[in-house]
């Protein structure tokens, strides 16, 4: 018995006489990844799906390889890619309504920027101006979460109080295959399974926990085996394969949707950059493995599919890249100008009225900034 | 003219009853935490309110204090106003990081667009004969982390109080509950709870002209036995409740101070790093003129909270409230 269940009655909990609640075999994930690409699944893929994933993938790529050049160029203090994961940002993004709630992690910008958040409001925080950039009710996204895994009970909670509103409104969480191993993953999926919550969770497993491999993460068959124990779905899918991830997340959604509670969808991808800039992915991967994953590309995958299909032309490639192009000359426009800052912001929302310490303390940086201004104003030179 | 007698309730009546109102008045208010439902709590403030309200209003989790205060930051983000219970203060640990990396900074980091309305509610510090891991005194924890909320009643009236104030604040809260005086009782009228001081001032407790003992929450009755007990000695003590230790409310305290020039702060928090330590140099830096002697601290011992047969010991009584005010060299006066 669920808690949604329970609404509005008050039921003393039942006798606590043990009885297998679920039967596991229909919670167990495919032993391989699903994929749609290059089987006889593609067929039934809608060809406007199919064309706007490659649209998105094209424009994603180029915004990593953007947002990597403004990092070389000092424009960002730091950029977690997603180069080679684009299939699951995209996805994820796509499989969503407007009222609905997307979780992203610190690498999951581009998830965010395909769901409509301003890509220079996306990299604030890499940018370091501030700690969020966007309105979170704006576009319905969550915070970027730089602690692992936190961000998935705050999932479950809102799907949860939607629920409990009785809005229309599923959550969906991204996290890492690193993430999987911390405490808040576990209970995060524990309380969507126990209230059923409207939530799905994608674990995008791109091989690498920074330098630490899957292995030494796990024992597990696979990462979506641990949905098992928490009595929900699990999914495994070819993470470079955006039209399956998309089929996918688009189950796992609707049927969070029509009550049926969490999925947990574990999606093989590739990091094919390091894990930011800052890193030397070389000290742990051989670029023969790297190699190998660039012919497994998210891009090439849909391009392929797409032309043999005869749903894109030349014309149509060109049309992507172009699109592209000038998204990336915007966002590196925008990003070379710098931001503005006020040093006062620092005492803005840390509370909803300041409270008297730091009112002192706001008095005592306006004082500072104040006489700074003052010797600035001083012309060279003159009387002290 | 006639007088209604006003019963006698408890600490613990009036926190329930804080909730029960709190409920009833805003439909966005939800009770969630471990045992809170069916049972009542394990100290039964939540006695009742599943079954008035319904178990979706006062939930019964999974036993997990992470999952449960990250859940409320969920469940705050969509526009609810979820009061969790922490079962005990050491149990409150394992949501710390949801705590200190979500909880405290959500309205910062977001410019103040996504406020996050979450009261937290913590059982905490000794005197009851706990067993390892239900006596600590964590507030040092909490007041060092901005964009907090640190609250402490001491009395009846208060629990009530600051707890329906907690509840209404746009900011996180964790409210801190004296388990010892759970029990405690006071003339207090549930049908018309009198309005108490906002969060952020202190209250007098006690008036007197010799020194101040500056206090909180399960020390607060301790600190009035040692100012009765201190008449013998011909001193006449003030007692100052803080209540709130963030916002911390320097005016109060330092016009006590300035009045009777000498302050000891009471408290079972270990001292080394504890709340005393800031409280005393707070005091000193605005009140130095005015002082004839050190402000000195009464606090538990900086050891692990002992057992239970161990922490009379351990806990600032009045006998040792009393030797710190006979060290604030009097000598001077005679």
């Amino acid at each position: 018995m669920t808690v949604m269940e329970q609404r509005g009655a008050y039921r003393p909990s039942p006798p606590p006489a043990w009885q297998p609640r679920t039967d596991p075999t229909p919670l167990l994930p495919d032993t391989t990844p699903y994929r749609v690409l290059g089987t006889e699944a593609a067929a039934k893929a809608d060809p406007a799906l199919l064309r706007r994933l490659y649209a998105e993938l094209v424009r994603g790529r180029r915004y990593n390889a953007q947002a990597t050049a403004l990092t070389k160029q000092g424009r960002l203090a730091v950029y977690p890619s997603s180069t080679g994961q684009e299939a699951c940002e995209v996805a994820a993004a796509l499989v969503l309504q407007e009222q609905d709630w997307l979780f992203p992690s610190y690498r999951d910008t581009l998830a965010a920027v395909a769901r409509g958040v301003d890509p220079v409001q996306a990299l604030t925080l890499l940018r370091g101006d501030w700690h969020t950039g966007y309105d979170p009710h704006a576009h319905r996204v969550a915070p970027l979460c730089t602690p692992l895994a936190t961000q998935l009970p705050h999932a479950v909670g809102l799907a949860h109080a939607a629920r409990l509103k009785g809005d229309d409104v599923v959550a969906l969480a991204l996290v890492g295959d690193g993430g999987t191993s911390e405490g808040d993953f576990h209970e995060a999926l524990n309380f969507a399974a126990v209230w059923q919550a409207p939530v799905v969770f994608l674990v995008q497993n791109n091989g690498f926990a920074i330098s630490v491999p899957l292995a030494k993460q796990t024992a597990a068959p696979s990462l979506a085996h641990k949905a098992v124990g928490y009595g929900m779905p699990g999914r495994l899918v070819d993470g470079n394969d955006a039209a399956a991830v998309h089929e996918v997340l688009a189950d796992a959604v609707a049927r969070a949707r029509a009550g049926g509670g969490p999925t947990l969808v574990e999606a093989i991808t590739y990091r094919l950059d390091a894990h930011t800039n800052a890193d030397d992915a070389t000290r742990y991967r051989e670029d023969a493995e790297v190699e190998t994953w660039r012919e497994h590309d998210p891009i090439l995958l849909l391009e392929r599919e797409l032309t043999a299909r005869g749903l894109i032309d030349e014309d149509g490639i060109r049309a992507a890249r172009d699109d592209a192009e000038a998204f990336a000359a915007d966002l590196r426009t925008r990003m070379n100008q710098d931001p503005h800052l006020d040093p006062m912001d620092l005492f803005a929302h840390v509370y909803a009225e300041p409270t008297p310490q730091l009112r002192e303390q706001q008095a005592l940086l306006r004082a500072e900034l104040e006489a700074e201004a003052e010797l600035a104003a001083e012309p060279e030179g003159g009387a002290r | 003219m006639t007088t209604v007698a006003v019963k006698p309730a408890t600490m613990a009546q009036a926190l329930t009853r804080a909730l029960r109102d709190a409920l009833a008045a805003d439909p966005d208010v939800h009770v969630l935490g471990e045992d809170v439902g069916t049972l009542g709590g394990v100290f039964r403030i939540t006695d009742g309110l599943a079954k008035e309200f319904g178990d979706h209003r006062c939930t019964d989790t999974p036993l997990a204090e992470a999952g449960i205060l990250g859940t409320a930051v969920g469940m705050a983000m969509y526009g609810l106003r979820p009061v969790v219970e922490m079962q005990f203060d050491a149990f409150a640990y394992p949501a710390f990081e949801q705590l200190v990396s979500h909880v405290c900074r959500m309205r910062n980091r977001t410019r103040g667009t996504m406020p996050l309305p979450i009261t937290i509610r913590v059982p905490y510090g000794g005197g009851i004969g706990g067993v390892e891991h239900h006596s600590d005194s964590s507030e040092a924890y909490y007041m060092a982390t901005p964009g907090l909320h640190v609250v402490t009643p001491a009395t009846v009236a208060d629990a009530y109080g600051l707890l329906r104030q907690a509840i209404a604040s746009d900011d996180p809260v964790v409210f801190l509950e004296p388990k010892r005086l759970y029990w405690s009782k006071d003339a207090w009228n549930p049908d018309d709870p009198p309005a108490v001081e906002p969060i952020g001032r202190a209250v007098v407790r006690r008036s007197g002209r010799s020194a101040t003992l500056i206090t909180y929450g399960p020390s607060l009755p301790v600190c009035l036995e040692a100012a009765e007990a201190a008449r013998e000695e011909g001193w006449d003590l003030e007692v100052v409740d803080l209540r709130s230790l963030v916002p911390f409310d320097d005016e109060t305290v330092c016009a006590s101070v300035r009045r009777t020039g000498r302050a000891v702060v009471v408290h079972e928090s270990g001292g080394f790093g504890g709340p005393g330590g800031e409280i005393a140099a707070r005091v000193t830096e605005r009140c130095f003129h005015y002082l004839e002697a050190p402000v000195l601290r009464v606090a538990g011992f900086d050891v692990p909270y002992p057992p239970p047969m161990l922490e009379r010991y351990h806990l600032p009584g009045v006998d040792r409230i009393l030797d710190a005010v006979g060290r604030l060299q009097w000598e001077a006066e005679r």
